[in-house]
């Protein structure tokens, strides 16, 4: 007996993306995933977003890491309101944890959800997690063959921040060659060029934020 | 990937359904991977052979895997394109704005038994 199931592996997550996606419209809030690599400057971005977003937008975090609440801790010291999640071994976060950890934060008090997704180039561009756009950084540290080498993650962001902008006159990354491969991997996606730990660039992507959460 | 949690879904996938079907043993299944998912076939394999050795109603089953390549659609020009190494680049036209078609599959096909 032949039995047809065209039924998707990943469905599970899916189902449950969804169910989070439902709840963070009807609370209004807008879900950035944020990927990159370690220590790419993830949360040195958030703490500088945050700063820039002060007064413009009501701001809340979902931190994920594999253990230790070092993330949480820096997120909370900004007053803002923060969960951490310790995957104990899991390389990225699932719906499932998005919607236990989502649960505990004063959802009507948030107009931006971003949730910091645990270092890995690989993974995270796999699962949903009911956000409504992903985004990730590549710092100028990690070479110009990050996009060849993991193109879904590229792929599958809606803006690429590239940091670390104040260290490129000590590295031979190409500011041309990052362009020239996003034009041919993901010509939609937005690139930012940034250094979270000068602040230059962050206004315009703050910008680009409260422009996309408006709307 | 993690071929591992993969494949526990996919058993899952299988067990709940035979059930549903009175199956009480599964001789073949046939998956479907796109070659743009974080997804490898041999660690699949691997996994499939790991997990369901001392599964009675499993281990006898064959496990064939079908991957699909990677193609895109312009949206320039609407031309339908093999892409090669992740660079999306129409070949007619050489437009870079396109919509994935084949390539990022995850799912179980079908499986026979009785």
């Amino acid at each position: 007996m032949k039995v047809k199931l065209i039924s998707n592996i990943l469905d599970a997550n899916t189902a449950m993306a969804e169910q989070n996606r439902q709840l963070f419209k009807e609370k209004g809030i807008f879900v950035l995933n944020l990927m990159s690599a370690p220590g790419a400057g993830k949360t040195t971005l958030l703490e500088k977003t945050i700063e820039e977003l002060q007064g413009k937008l009501r701001l809340g975090v979902i931190e994920g890491d594999i253990c230790t609440t070092q993330d949480a801790e820096r997120i909370a010291a900004h007053g803002i309101q923060v969960v951490q999640i310790n995957t104990d071994g899991a390389c990225h976060l699932d719906a499932n944890m998005i919607l236990r950890s989502a649960q505990t934060l004063p959802l009507e008090e948030i107009d931006l959800l971003v949730i910091e997704n645990v270092g890995n180039l690989v993974c995270p561009a796999e699962f949903d997690l009911g956000e409504n756009l992903k985004a990730m950084l590549i710092s100028v540290t990690e070479g110009n063959d990050k996009p060849t080498k993991y193109p879904l993650m590229f792929r599958e962001s809606r803006a690429v921040l590239v940091n670390k902008l104040d260290l490129q006159p000590y590295t031979d990354f190409s500011l041309d060659i990052l362009q020239k491969d996003m034009e041919q991997l993901n010509p939609e996606a937005k690139i930012f060029y940034i250094s979270a730990k000068t602040g230059e660039g962050v206004a315009d992507w703050c910008q680009w934020l409260v422009e996309r959460v408006s709307k | 990937m993690h071929e591992l949690g993969l494949m526990q879904q996919v058993i899952h996938i299988l067990r709940e359904s035979a059930q549903k079907e009175g199956i009480k043993r599964i001789s073949a299944i046939k998956l479907v991977v796109g070659k743009m998912t974080a997804a490898q076939p041999d660690s699949l394999r691997f996994a499939f052979e790991v997990l369901a050795k001392s599964e009675d109603w499993l281990n006898n089953a064959v496990l064939d895997i079908l991957e699909i390549d990677l193609t895109a659609q312009c949206k320039d020009c609407d031309e339908h394109y093999a892409v090669d190494g992740y660079r999306f680049v129409c070949p007619k036209c050489g437009s870079s704005a396109n919509q994935i078609e084949g390539g990022r599959e995850l799912y179980v096909d079908f499986y026979e038994g009785d």
